[in-house]
């Protein structure tokens, strides 16, 4: 696997470069939703309650039950959602890298013990456990991200400890202990700078499952918390004014499978790319 | 045979420890205790309820009469919910949870191997390309966008079935929308895994020697081949357990079904520790025993795992 073949197959994936196009497309309007929106977020219009979209009058997505600018609120719910997503995703990479490079490095006895309780953890229904920790710590927008990171690394362990051990049999590495380098300084330099291939793949992963975790809990009302707003706070909201107007529940919902789609695509994609063997 | 079932057994009991003792630690050690609700309590009154509710042991006393208390059945008093304790909560909803969980999964398997095999068999043809679409439908769209649109569609705007509610518990009208929202995300991996498994298995050697011996087709697909494609699916049943469990949450919440997904939900939002603390121990178990069963039933199904 040479990382420049990889990623010119990559570019020449219809699929993959059209989810890259539309995930650029959504983090650019989530980025500049303040400057797109003609609206503020919060400014509630009591004349146009519940209003169908207008584009005159500048309501592209119409209005919420409370009389505000459904535009604007999609698109800062996009800057939450992908906030969120993204960081709860850094989280579960610290934690799965770590993890995972330890358990394959050292190996033997403390590997079968470390992937034995992945295993375990693996087949809990985790979103239970997220839903646990925010009922006992609080529901900051920090506390879940930090929550559904600490739940979700699962995968990114399996994927980097596998890695890990073909990475230990190379020349490089006995070399390194060759000049006595410690453990602690083979796993840091040598093992986990050679791990990026893999760990992106599986960050492509985790993003739209912390992203639909994150949704997940919002729209029970167990995430994020007014006056911030995500995906899944519009959605839930949506979805209790539904009868009256359906482009509540309509435009987040779609602009969240829209995400999940970009996601599945690019993910797919960049795994044909890097294990053409398939 | 029965030494792989005693170990399965064996083996699924550190699972069940690790979800005791994982909730029992969050419980315990995070800050804030169930009485910091912001009301202004006095020492005293403090002091009497933490004593009535144990919580002035240590912490492994506290640990050992929990697991105790659950060993008996018992998941302790809710914190909310004066009149009921958390067994008697779970104990009302998990029928009606258990029914709409069990029908979801019979119509996941059912509908996701038919369209899985027909896709298969039509490979690279239109409609196989829409069984693709559909499952990809199906994963995108979650469970909490896919059951209000079916609620507005089917429910308010056609009228063709309740929009909310369960009935009297006997009703089929109430249950279609609730199972075919919670089955959907299932049905459309189950599509997935089995249309690839399928084709793999079609590509076998010994599909071309049933053919060669002159079996009828219906016979090759369902006794041969379709034996190899299910295997797939059959480890994917644990998952899929724990997503159907998980997605009953949202479709309990909008389909008005009292279930223990609506007590869950709500608990959590009360900010009930223990009721929250219980169906977890308790989904945790279920989750447990069912990836037994299907460890089983794997083994029943695939030959080489029972003579390793």
């Amino acid at each position: 696997m040479t990382a420049d073949s990889g990623w010119r197959r990559l570019l020449r994936n219809p699929m993959a470069m059209a989810g890259l196009t539309v995930l650029g497309l959504i983090l650019l309007l989530a980025l500049f939703g303040p400057f797109l929106a003609a609206h503020e977020i919060d400014e509630v219009f009591w004349d146009r309650i519940g209003a169908p979209p207008d584009f005159a009058a500048g309501f592209y997505f119409g209005t919420d039950a409370n009389g505000r600018d459904l535009f604007a609120r999609t698109l800062a719910g996009a800057r939450v959602s992908l906030l969120v997503g993204t960081a709860a995703s850094l989280i579960s990479l610290v934690i799965g890298v770590t993890y995972g490079a330890i358990a394959g490095y050292l190996g033997g006895r403390i590997d079968a013990v470390m992937m034995r309780i992945v295993d375990i953890l693996y087949s809990l229904p985790f979103v239970f456990f997220v839903i646990l920790l925010t009922v006992y710590v609080g529901r900051s927008l920090s506390t879940i991200f930090i929550t559904i990171g600490a739940v979700i690394w699962l995968d990114m362990a399996r994927i980097v400890r596998g890695q890990t051990l073909s990475l230990k049999q190379r020349e490089f590495i006995e070399a390194a202990r060759a000049f006595g380098a410690t453990d602690r300084r083979i796993i840091l330099r040598h093992i986990i700078p050679n791990l990026w291939g893999p760990v992106i793949i599986s960050m492509l992963l985790v993003i739209p499952d912390a992203i639909l975790t994150e949704s997940f809990l919002s729209f029970l009302g167990l995430g994020v918390q007014e006056p911030n707003t995500s995906w899944g706070v519009l959605i839930g909201d949506g979805a209790q004014n539904m009868m009256e107007t359906p482009w509540m529940l309509l435009f987040p919902g779609a602009f969240l499978a829209l995400t999940l789609l970009a996601f599945n695509f690019l993910g797919d994609g960049l795994r044909d790319a890097m294990d053409p063997k398939e | 045979m029965l030494s792989i079932l005693l170990k399965r057994f064996f083996g699924a009991i550190p699972t069940l420890f690790v979800i005791i003792t994982l909730t029992f630690l969050m419980m315990r050690l995070t800050p804030g205790g169930p009485f910091d609700t912001g009301r202004v309590v006095s020492p005293e009154v403090q002091a009497n309820l933490m004593r009535a509710y144990h919580l002035d042991e240590p912490l492994f006393s506290q640990y050992l009469r929990y697991l105790g208390d659950l060993a008996r059945g018992d998941f302790g008093p809710s914190f909310t919910s004066k009149d009921f304790s958390v067994t008697q909560l779970i104990r009302q909803g998990f029928p009606v949870s258990l029914q709409l969980g069990l029908s979801a999964m019979a119509m996941a398997l059912v509908v996701g191997l038919g369209l899985g095999t027909f896709g298969a068999l039509h490979r690279n043809r239109p409609s196989d390309h829409a069984v693709i679409v559909f499952a990809m439908v199906g994963i995108i769209v979650p469970s909490f966008v896919m059951a209000p649109i079916l609620t507005l569609v089917f429910g308010v705007t056609l009228h063709w079935l309740p929009a909310g509610g369960w009935g009297d518990g006997h009703q089929l009208s109430y249950k279609i929308l609730p199972v075919v929202a919670l089955a959907l995300p299932r049905i459309s991996s189950i599509a997935r895994l089995s249309r690839s498994s399928m084709i793999e298995a079609l590509e076998q050697p010994f599909i071309r020697t049933a053919y060669a011996k002159g079996l009828p087709r219906r016979l090759v697909l369902f006794r041969h081949a379709m034996r190899a494609a299910i295997l797939p699916v059959v480890s994917y049943l644990g998952p899929a357990t724990a997503g159907i469990i998980t997605g009953s949450i949202v479709v309990e919440q909008v389909f008005s079904i009292p279930g223990i997904g609506r007590y869950f939900v709500d608990a959590a939002l009360n900010r009930d520790y223990t009721l929250v603390a219980g169906v977890v121990v308790f989904y945790g178990c279920i989750i447990v025993l069912f990836n037994l069963i299907v460890d089983i039933l794997y083994g029943v199904l695939d030959p080489r795992v029972s003579r390793r």
